[in-house]
């Protein structure tokens, strides 16, 4: 399983994808550089969490623009695995490969803390390991973290299985209280319409051990490897 | 040469906790008439040309691609110089 990293100015969660792979997974992974213009044979692509370009303009709108984005476009369209962690989300977004926006929170804090998710579909490339209705606990680190679609595009995300995670209580109880950014339907994560392309706002790759007080990252990485074992 | 202002705003159906936030603070300083604070971007491109037909269409095209995200934003612009 050939894992690729990308690195933008500004990513801050690049080395922690990489540990997690090739540490605690031992698959190859490797680093891309944003101004690529093409990308080796991977099988799975993640755009990391940080600030890339400084978060200037909007959260991941100028990334969105890097050279390496068109190959990793082309890669999407094709089929290919590609997780956006937090800032990785916020450039999918802006680049269309994802329905929907971010917005600074609600409270206009930066949030950075655990917090608990549902797991509402577990037939995607990236919560196979997952039962439907397991409760995650994954940090959250952002300030532009509440997703927004309008009614149209919400329903279509509901009638096509594409909310993946959503964010509750330690019990599962998805509402209001326990929406920690205002996100729309309380969504922490979703798919495209293919299922290829996952975007989330927790950081799995800050939760694969119990020493750093949660191990529940571990299980979006092991289904994607899971599911990259059946097809290659 | 010509100078360009394009204004970006959050879409009015959308909250906007920053401006709430600014709004709290003037209700602090006893502003009572202020019903609604609302915070935008203004984003001044300075264009080496006199032709603000071209100008007009590309500094639409660079709204809608990059300057502003239109699923969040709206943008207007005015253009001066000559």
């Amino acid at each position: 399983m050939r894992f690729g990293v990308v690195v933008f100015p500004g990513s801050n969660c690049d080395q922690d994808c990489f540990y997690v792979i090739r540490d605690r997974l031992a698959q190859p992974v490797r680093y891309i550089w944003h101004k690529d213009k093409r990308i080796a044979d991977y099988d799975c692509i993640i755009l990391p969490g940080g600030f890339s370009y400084g978060d200037y303009l909007r959260a991941g709108a100028i990334a969105r623009f890097s050279p390496i984005m068109k190959p990793i476009i082309d890669f999407a369209h094709k089929g290919g695995a590609v997780l956006g962690i937090c800032n990785g989300f916020q450039i999918l977004l802006e680049a269309g490969l994802l329905p929907g926006a971010m917005l600074r929170n609600d409270n206009i804090h930066f949030i950075c803390k655990y917090v608990y998710t549902r797991v509402e579909n577990d037939s995607t490339i990236f919560t196979n390991s997952c039962k439907k209705g397991q409760i995650l606990k994954i940090p959250i680190a952002h300030n532009e973290g509440r997703y927004y679609i309008d009614e149209n595009g919400y329903s279509r995300l509901k009638e096509n299985k594409q909310i993946v995670l959503r964010y509750c209580s330690r019990q599962g109880v998805v509402s209001d209280e326990y929406n920690p950014n205002g996100a729309k339907g309380n969504i922490a994560g979703i798919v495209n319409e293919r299922g290829n392309v996952l975007g989330m706002m927790p950081h799995p790759e800050r939760s694969p051990e119990a020493s750093l007080g949660s191990d529940d990252g571990i299980y979006l990485f092991d289904s994607i490897i899971t599911w990259l074992r059946k097809v290659i | 040469m010509l100078e360009a202002n394009v204004y970006v705003r959050l879409k009015k159906t959308i909250t906007d906790p920053q401006g709430l936030a600014i709004k709290h603070a003037l209700d602090s300083l006893d502003y009572k008439d202020i019903e609604q604070v609302r915070v935008g971007k203004v984003i001044t491109l300075r264009l080496d040309t006199k032709d603000k037909k071209t100008a007009t269409r590309q500094i639409d095209e660079m709204s809608k691609k990059v300057l502003a995200n239109p699923i969040i934003e709206d943008y207007s612009f005015d253009i001066k110089g000559e």
